[in-house]
């Protein structure tokens, strides 16, 4: 809860750029360009915050630690290790010895500063250098929050350095909501939990007496949809983040649904509904209770995601015999099948930028996460394993995260990311058993 | 091992200790409806009511008439020896009218999530379908799916993954009277 509020405090503190003393380096050399090929890390230096008062002294370490955290955790950048720094940077208005930076090779250099002001708000500044051009990338810039808020304006800063080097918007200042699973596989219990991306400041939202199953953010962050058995069958619930009270969706009594997900607009709900034998996508106004089926096919039709333009929508059904991909406009209509490789496909999820289809493919007894384009061409697996499951995209689209259960009657779960190139593949630190991953927006 | 053996297992160690030392659960109501003289052998009278041995306890449905029926990998139709026990559960069903059932149906590991929600719905549906066509009134029975979320079976070979593909029926007393 207290996390809740300072982020609320931090959204509403302005996000200013301060006097720089040069201009900003448009086209300077530091540049990464995100793409397929092999990438060798760009080296660069972070050298601990300057404390700008007493009071701000416990903060100074701690920011520049995570900024190191977020950018080497992308694995397109290599940390220059303090203790091979030339130079300390005591004053952050005094000029930057480029010439000691080059010695280590550091290509980046980002130094910063916090204070606390009167009113107990930290103000953390930076700024970020092309230390081979000799000049500054963009300009200084300054946040303001609470100390509650001081990770996520961390995280804020290091998102600025990410974009000011790759071109693309970072994804570090962002939350995921996920089950977080406990106990043996035929005893498992399950709740829903919220985290910052990087498994701090991790919260509950429910409790563990009913099933819960695959979470999903709202585009805003503001809400989450999921499936609760706490009626005793698999129904659409949903939930408001910040005060954490959930509702059932006004779906039809005595159905199960299940697999909603938000459209574009956070007003409407793509879902499935089970009658009989057969399970359908329908979509719902939230707020009139309004609904209309999408497909309507003897079937399993189920998994769908929207397009961001709100267009179409990518789903899963057994028409063909097996678990296959297939768009369709997003009011309904004739499906185009997309997915023709070996093997079982489900669980896309149409990346933000629009451009691919995240998928979970069962082929030959593994699991991978792949994408493709959205009409299905240059398929890509990034992963295997066991059981590899329910890829969500990060908010730029160049990183997925999933659910990875190992084999086996110890077998336990946990969150996992990759970019989309297939490589950093890495652990998220969860207390916990966890699956179910949403990602949800950039703060 | 499963659980059906070792309860069987324990059912059994259960019923002999009963004849053999009537007194060993004083006040235990459900050893009210016999008597140790009759030492077990004659009829039901040695039957203790609810247990397993007692054709119209809930602990014979699971065991005697047989409560599940079990699928190949991603299929839902009955193969002929699930039929026989939904006969079985049928005749049953037919003679305790009092009962109702609610059909769970499952699906293994091997499968993503939501989709095997579906799944188990459609081998539940199966089940309850086969069970109206056998006269059970569609009012006494109603069916859920748990997808892969709730196996009893926990490795990762075909052995335990036979067993969680599988529709449960699960019997209660006394909504309906008919």
């Amino acid at each position: 809860m207290r996390h809740i509020l300072a982020c609320v405090t931090l959204a509403a503190a302005a996000l200013s750029a301060f006097a720089a003393p040069s201009a900003m380096a448009q086209s300077g050399p530091l540049r990464i360009t995100i793409t397929e090929g092999v990438i060798e890390p760009i080296p660069y230096a972070v050298p601990s915050f300057v404390a700008e008062s007493a009071a701000a002294q416990g903060y100074a370490d701690q920011l520049s630690r995570v900024v190191a955290d977020d950018l080497t955790g992308t694995g397109l950048f290599r940390e220059i290790a303090r203790e091979a720094h030339i130079s300390n940077i005591t004053s952050f208005q005094s000029p930057v010895q480029f010439a000691d930076w080059k010695a280590i090779n550091a290509q980046a250099l980002i130094t910063g500063a916090v204070d606390v002001n009167a009113s107990g708000q930290l103000i953390v500044k930076f700024r970020v250098y092309d230390v081979f051009a000799g000049t500054e990338l963009g300009d200084g810039m300054q946040f303001a929050g609470t100390a509650d808020g001081v990770r996520r304006m961390a995280h804020k800063v290091a998102d600025q350095v990410y974009s000011r080097i790759t071109g693309e918007s970072g994804y570090f200042d962002s939350r995921v909501v996920f089950v977080s699973e406990t106990g043996p596989k035929d005893q498992r219990s399950k709740r829903l939990a919220i985290m910052d991306y990087d498994g701090a400041n991790l919260q509950y939202l429910t409790g563990s007496r009913s099933i819960v199953l695959a979470p999903r953010f709202s585009p805003s962050g503001d809400r989450v949809l999921y499936t609760s058995y706490e009626t005793g069958e698999p129904r659409v619930h949903v939930l408001n983040v910040g005060d954490v009270q959930s509702r059932i969706l006004p779906t039809q009594a005595g159905m199960m649904s299940f697999a909603p997900r938000f459209a574009p607009d956070g007003r409407n709900v793509v879902y499935s509904v089970t009658q009989g034998a057969n399970t359908d996508i329908f979509r719902m106004d939230i707020a009139s209770g309004a609904t209309s089926q999408l497909t309507n096919a003897p079937s399993i039709e189920t998994g769908p995601s929207l397009s961001p333009d709100g267009s179409r929508m990518v789903f899963e059904s057994d028409r063909s015999g097996t678990q296959q991909l297939y768009v369709m406009a997003a009011n309904g209509g004739e499906p185009q099948r997309i997915s023709f490789g070996a093997g079982r496909y489900g669980t896309p999820v149409w990346s933000p930028r629009g451009d691919l289809i995240a998928f979970t493919k069962q082929n030959a007894g593994r699991f991978h996460i792949g994408v493709m384009r959205v009409d299905g061409s240059e398929e890509r697996l990034l992963t295997a394993s066991f059981l590899d499951e329910g890829p969500t995209w990060a908010p730029n689209g160049r990183v997925l995260m999933f659910m990875r259960e190992t084999q086996g009657a110890q077998g336990a779960s946990a969150l996992y990311s990759v970019d989309i190139s297939g490589r950093n593949l890495k652990p998220v630190r969860t207390p916990e058993g966890a699956s179910d991953p949403s990602w949800g927006p950039l703060q | 091992m499963n659980h059906i053996s070792k309860a069987l297992v324990l059912m059994t160690a259960l019923g002999v200790s009963a004849c053999t030392n009537p007194n060993r659960f004083p006040g235990d109501s459900s050893g009210a409806g016999y008597d140790a003289s009759a030492g077990g052998q004659n009829g039901t009278s040695g039957i203790v009511p609810g247990s397993a041995n007692d054709p119209r306890s809930a602990a014979y449905f699971q065991q005697t008439v047989g409560d599940r029926v079990l699928f190949a990998v991603d299929q839902s139709s009955l193969s002929a020896q699930g039929q026989a026990t939904l006969d079985g559960q049928a005749q049953w069903l037919m003679t305790n009218s009092d009962y109702l059932a609610v059909i769970e149906g499952h699906a293994d590991e091997q499968g993503t999530r939501e989709y095997n929600l579906a799944l188990g719905a459609r081998r539940a549906n199966a089940v309850m379908e086969y069970l109206i066509a056998r006269g059970i009134p569609a009012s006494r029975l109603k069916f859920v799916t748990y997808g892969k979320e709730r196996p009893i079976e926990i490795c990762s070979e075909e052995a335990c993954y036979a067993k969680n593909r599988r529709a449960v029926t699960i019997i209660s007393a006394g909504g309906l009277t008919s």
